[in-house]
């Protein structure tokens, strides 16, 4: 049975790969991801999980590491942020197209210069097209589930893609709190063995990773993106049986609040338990706001949103990413893109915050909400605005 | 002594595998002396084998998809990370047999690269991988410059040879540093296994090959493999070299068998390094200060390494 206890987010998330009966973790430490890999380390030292921890001398040779692990058919982990991330990022873009089924939990942290150990999701959005299933983590539990998640996904053979997810460093991996965590049992009904349909056996040789010449280059590039729009279908699938397991039901976007708003407020990741405070305060001052939190980045969930921004007539969409120069943040981009001449579609303003570590607090996100309303009646020069910006 | 060398039967002319492991058709120079090397490799290898192959000459000629040449299971993931790809693959074989999901039986797991990928892009995964004691043997094939991308120098360029980015003209002679001593290298891990070869000593060649397959743990193959589009050497010329490139002493054959050297071939009359230079397009600018200084050096490197056979 599962059982309910105070746990650090990062112990959860590693208690699911452990439960998952993990083969191979192939890791290399970065603050913050530290506590999912050391906890690791120790399970397997203590044989609580039958697996071999590959104690890699880079993040770049764990990500060649583990496509290695799963090309040889073992279920397999890693676990990254920020400089690691890009350290790794030439790698990255090879599972994908390749169909090896690694999980990997991405603890997102700002990039460095200046230097900073702290959260945004400047490292993740810079790795946006790594052609992985990407999910953003809210709070422990969905820590702890996507996880299991991610694995199922992942190697179903109608999917067989590296899939990541991602949570908040420190406001959300290094906090305690309450997880239900399933047993043996549970997880074991959820989440079937690995059974990959090609692996390197010399009883049965194939060749991965040729060369892929000027004729065939396009049609592999546009497989594995059809692979990863129909893996939609699994996701969804997979998501509909946890719900029926274990009653946590998730979804593609969840919203909050919404149903006659006129302002949405969007958002990724576990800023998002803030915003529904700040949603819950301008409520009761009588303002109609609510809240579209993405869960699934990568395929975005196009018709899932659209659906859920119903008939609002402004979206104040929150990105955790400046890229500098560039006309909005990436999912300020995103949803411009979604609602492009789309009839009746809503306003979209966007807003850049929390960058290294910087609070959003409730007073924020109804400056946001203000500022759209703003925006609304008088179009500003630029399509995003830096929120919280010392001018001094 | 190595447990696993006594039940080692070496190969000799007369029972050499038939078996090609790696198809003919491939896409090698004339005369490339890398793809001959890697053939015998193969053979000695046979078929219990996983490799795992760095972006270079010998993955492009042998992957064009939807052909291959290989008849074992390979793979290639990028330039730099072979080591780290067959770390990921023994650890995955290693659990996965514990587990019951494979087959009892041992695989050989062997990663190449090219010069370039293991001097100087991957000397830090292949680093990790000796270090980390991971069951399998790394192969370079060194053909002394990034040849895939048009002959440019690596640290594994010879001393003097003119690449494309290591141009002699008015103020330079071609490549200003020494070869970089990559078994040395190798051997600083305290890995049980490491040699240098040379296909023109094709038995020699096959015998270190699966040596270092049998022995446990991690090992390292250092081979000399001629490249005549790169060097400006006729092509029916590389074996020739590869036979002179010992002779002059340039590539000294040995073993380092768990620490100590051993010497395959010693070369007591060695040719002057000049017939060695000579013939190939790379060394022609050379003058005789330059070769005086070449020969010099091959000759200390080589006093070196006798005492250090003597020593261990």
């Amino acid at each position: 049975m599962s059982k309910r206890v105070g746990i650090e987010v990062s112990i959860a998330l590693a208690e699911a790969v452990k439960l998952a009966n993990v083969d191979v973790i192939a890791a290399y430490p970065i603050t913050p991801q530290t506590h999912i890999v050391e906890h690791l380390s120790k399970v397997v030292a203590d044989g609580e999980v039958d697996a071999e921890f590959v104690p890699v001398e880079s993040e770049h040779g764990a990500m060649s590491c583990c496509c290695g692990s799963s090309a040889a058919g073992a279920r397999t982990f890693t676990s990254s942020s920020s400089q690691g991330l890009l350290l790794m990022s030439e790698i990255l873009f090879i599972p994908g197209p390749m169909r090896l089924p690694i999980v990997m939990a991405v603890v997102d942290r700002a990039l460095s210069a200046p230097i900073s150990i702290w959260n945004d999701h400047q490292d993740i959005m810079s790795q946006r097209d790594v052609g992985w299933i990407q999910t953003f983590a809210e709070n422990g539990q969905e820590a702890f589930d996507l996880t299991l998640h991610a694995f199922r996904v992942a190697e179903d053979r109608r999917v067989s893609l590296p899939m990541m997810v991602n949570i908040d460093g420190f406001t959300l991996s290094h906090v305690v709190e309450a997880v239900e965590l399933l047993s043996q049992e549970e997880v074991d009904q959820y989440l079937p063995p690995f059974k990959p349909r090609y692996r390197m056996d010399p009883r049965k040789p194939i060749t991965m990773g040729p060369v892929g010449i000027p004729e065939v280059y396009s049609e592999a590039k546009v497989a594995h993106n059809e692979a990863l729009k129909a893996s939609r279908k699994v996701i969804l699938q997979g998501w509909k049986e946890f719900a029926d397991l274990f009653g946590r039901q998730y979804n593609p976007v969840e919203t909050y609040r919404s149903e006659d708003a006129e302002v949405l407020l969007v958002t990724m990741g576990s800023i998002s338990e803030t915003a529904m405070t700040a949603i819950d305060t301008m409520r009761e001052k009588g303002q109609k706001v609510g809240l579209i939190r993405i869960r699934l980045w990568r395929p975005f969930p196009g018709p899932e949103f659209r659906k859920a921004a119903g008939k609002a007539k402004m979206l104040a969409v929150v990105d955790r990413c400046l890229p500098p120069g560039a006309v909005c943040g990436p999912v300020g981009t995103e949803l411009r893109s979604l609602f492009y001449k789309v009839p009746g579609a809503p306003k979209i303003f966007n807003f850049i915050a929390g960058l290294g570590g910087r609070d959003v607090t409730v007073e924020r996100f109804e400056e946001m909400v203000d500022k759209a309303r703003a925006f609304a009646k008088r179009r500003p020069k630029e399509l995003y605005e830096v929120i919280g910006v010392r001018e001094k | 002594m190595i447990s696993e060398f006594e039940k080692f039967k070496r190969f000799k002319a007369k029972n050499l595998p038939k078996e090609e492991l790696l198809a003919p058709g491939h896409r090698a120079c004339q005369g490339c002396g890398e793809v001959l090397a890697l053939r015998m490799a193969m053979k000695a290898l046979g078929k219990n084998v996983i490799v795992c192959m760095a972006t270079g000459c010998m993955e492009i000629i042998t992957t064009p998809y939807p052909q291959t040449s290989w008849k074992v299971p390979w793979i290639h993931i990028a330039f730099e990370n072979p080591a780290s790809v067959a770390s990921g693959i023994e650890s995955a074989l290693k659990v996965l047999r514990r587990k019951g999901k494979v087959p009892k039986k041992h695989i050989d797991i062997v990663a190449m690269g090219g010069d370039g990928s293991t001097s100087d892009i991957g000397i830090g995964w292949i680093s990790g991988a000796l270090e980390r004691g991971h069951d399998f043997t790394y192969i370079c094939l060194d053909n002394e410059a990034y040849m895939n991308t048009g002959v440019q120098r690596s640290s594994c360029t010879p001393y003097g040879a003119m690449t494309t980015t290591s141009p002699p003209g008015k103020k330079s002679f071609g490549q200003v540093t020494w070869k970089k001593n990559m078994p040395g290298i190798a051997v600083a891990h305290n890995i049980p296994y490491v040699a240098t070869a040379s296909p023109a000593y094709f038995l020699d060649l096959m015998n270190k090959v699966k040596k270092a397959a049998l022995v446990k743990g991690p090992a390292y193959i250092h081979i000399y493999s001629p490249c005549p589009t790169g060097w400006g050497s006729a092509p029916e010329r590389s074996i020739e070299f590869a036979k002179l490139v010992v002779e002059t002493r340039v590539f000294p054959l040995y073993e380092v068998i768990e620490g100590r050297y051993v010497m395959s071939r010693k070369i007591t009359k060695p040719k002057p390094v000049q017939e060695y230079l000579k013939g190939q397009r790379r060394f022609r600018h050379l003058d005789e200060e330059h070769i005086a200084y070449i020969q010099q050096r091959v000759n200390a490197d080589y006093e070196k390494l006798i005492r250090l056979s003597e020593m261990t």
